[in-house]
């Protein structure tokens, strides 16, 4: 388990910040992401499609036990909380944590738990307050987290709570934040 | 002096190299002695959201460490109830996920029809609502006499639940959206008698309905199925689990019996995928072959 794991949590206007994301990726990008994008629990799978549309990585809604494997850009399913085992995915209906289920917070503290140092956090656009423990959870094991720039987020609350409740090593626009990724990987 | 800085040196080194993380320890040990003392199981559960729900319990409990709570745990029969109440996810829904239960009404009760009798088992039923929502479509496509419905969950509290079959009446607006979704075919509300803040089951639901309390991890088969429904159940397990129990289910089918999974759940990694075929792929609905 030598890869490190790059964690996003986006929220309100999440969809268009991970497309503008994603775009910016190098194609041959080896770091797994996994990602949670609040979204209702009905919505469809029009949401892979569509990201799928701006990446020429491998966009999949995770299902139970699925491995973590490099050229993958993973997808928390709706009204699920997604969580990181030593090399493999597991869900869980546990409560919804800040009426959120995904959660960004049990995503960013269970890949704290297992990728440690090696975890990199991502907090995107948001009206929430999700994802700031998450982030917390990134630092207290030595990983990176990287907040988009409050400024250039759609809805600026769940960067500036992140910002708030930990050191965060880099507040960047969604093209910084991805340079930033391909020069990591 | 030297020596002794190298050795304390070496010693950090190997510490933070080779040693598994003192929290896994611990997690370990305190399955270990619960199910050695108890008999409750928990070993080959996912480790990520088990530590995930030790954690509410440590806070909840106000210890420190897992060490601490082992101790209260083994030494408090009170606490061990707390434990397993805290321990499993217990979250479940009338009609939960509508689009399952529209598909097995298109392509499993059409199946059923030709069987004089029908044995059904909910694996992992929590407080109940999978099974009364089952009995609601059972009954309007004419087939609830012809079931025996087997009801089973390892933890007993949420079993006496579902046996008094009386849930919140607050929750009744979002069952009724679920069920019409679902196929439902009369109203709702015809289903249940409100009182108070309750909403009571009709007594004729649970007529062909048996609660009783079954492990999947430590339990045997007991009965030869038609359908088995274990929804939401496995994800819970890591694969070695998985594994026991998918042995456990397809001993417990009978020929061309149905099982269902949970929407996130597949097959995928159970060592008898392929006696099986898929009745609804995207609904997680298969059929055992031989
Ligand atoms: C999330 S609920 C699923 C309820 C329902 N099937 C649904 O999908 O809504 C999971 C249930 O599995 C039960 N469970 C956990 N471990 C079990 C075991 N070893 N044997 C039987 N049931 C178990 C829990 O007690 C809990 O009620």
């Amino acid at each position: 388990m030598e890869s490190r794991l790059v964690v996003v949590g986006a929220s309100l206007g999440g969809m268009a910040a991970l497309k503008v994301l994603l775009q910016e990726l190098a194609p041959a990008f080896t770091f797994p992401i996994a990602i949670v994008q609040h979204r209702h629990k009905d919505s469809a799978n029009q949401i892979i499609e569509f990201l799928q549309r701006s990446t020429s990585l491998i966009v999949k809604e995770v299902e139970d036990k699925d491995q973590i494997a490099s050229g993958y850009v993973y997808l928390a399913p709706a009204d699920y909380h997604l969580l990181i085992e030593a090399d493999h995915f597991a869900l869980s209906t546990d409560d919804p944590v800040f009426y959120a289920r995904p959660s960004i917070d049990v995503l960013f503290e269970s890949a704290a738990d297992v990728y440690r140092e090696r975890t990199i956090g991502i907090i995107l656009t948001g009206a929430n307050q999700d994802g700031a423990a998450g982030a917390a959870a990134v630092k207290a094991c030595g990983g990176v987290v990287m907040v988009q720039d409050p400024a250039t987020a759609q809805s600026p609350v769940m960067p500036e709570a992140a910002i708030a409740r930990t050191s965060v090593d880099e507040i960047l626009s969604l093209p910084e934040i991805a340079a930033r990724l391909n020069r990591l990987c | 002096m030297l020596e002794i800085k190298l050795c304390c040196y070496l010693m950090s080194v190997v510490m933070s190299v080779s040693q598994p993380n003192l929290e896994d320890i611990e997690l370990q040990l305190l399955l270990e002695g619960i199910y050695q003392y108890y008999g409750f199981d928990f070993r080959n559960y996912a480790v990520s959201s088990l530590k995930r729900r030790i954690r509410k319990i440590l806070h909840a409990e106000e210890l420190a460490t897992i060490s601490e709570l082992q101790a209260r745990i083994l030494h408090d029969p009170d606490c061990l109830k707390r434990f397993l109440l805290g321990i499993t996810v217990n979250v479940t829904s009338m009609f939960r996920d509508p689009s399952f239960f529209l598909a097995f009404r298109q392509k499993v009760i059409p199946l059923l029809r030709t069987y004089p009798y029908i044995r059904i088992w909910h694996a992992g039923c929590s407080e109940g609502q999978e099974v009364y929502s089952m009995a609601i479509l059972l009954q309007e496509e004419g087939l609830y006499n012809r079931c025996r419905i087997y009801a089973t969950d390892a933890n007993e509290i949420v079993l006496q639940k579902a046996k008094s079959g009386i849930y919140p009446l607050g929750l009744m607006q979002q069952y009724t959206q679920l069920y019409l979704q679902a196929g439902g075919k009369q109203s709702f509300s015809e289903y249940y008698t409100a009182a108070y803040d309750s909403a009571i089951f009709r007594t004729t639901l649970r007529e062909n309905i048996v609660f009783s309390q079954h492990n999947l991890a430590t339990d045997r088969s007991f009965n030869e199925f038609n359908i088995i429904l274990c929804r939401n159940v496995l994800i819970y397990f890591d694969s070695v689990l998985q594994q026991r129990v998918h042995q456990l289910f397809h001993e417990s089918l009978c020929t061309f019996g149905i099982l269902a999974l949970g929407r996130q759940e597949s097959l995928r990694l159970s060592p008898f995928a392929n006696r099986y075929e898929d009745l609804d792929k995207r609904e997680k609905i298969y059929r055992r072959l031989d």
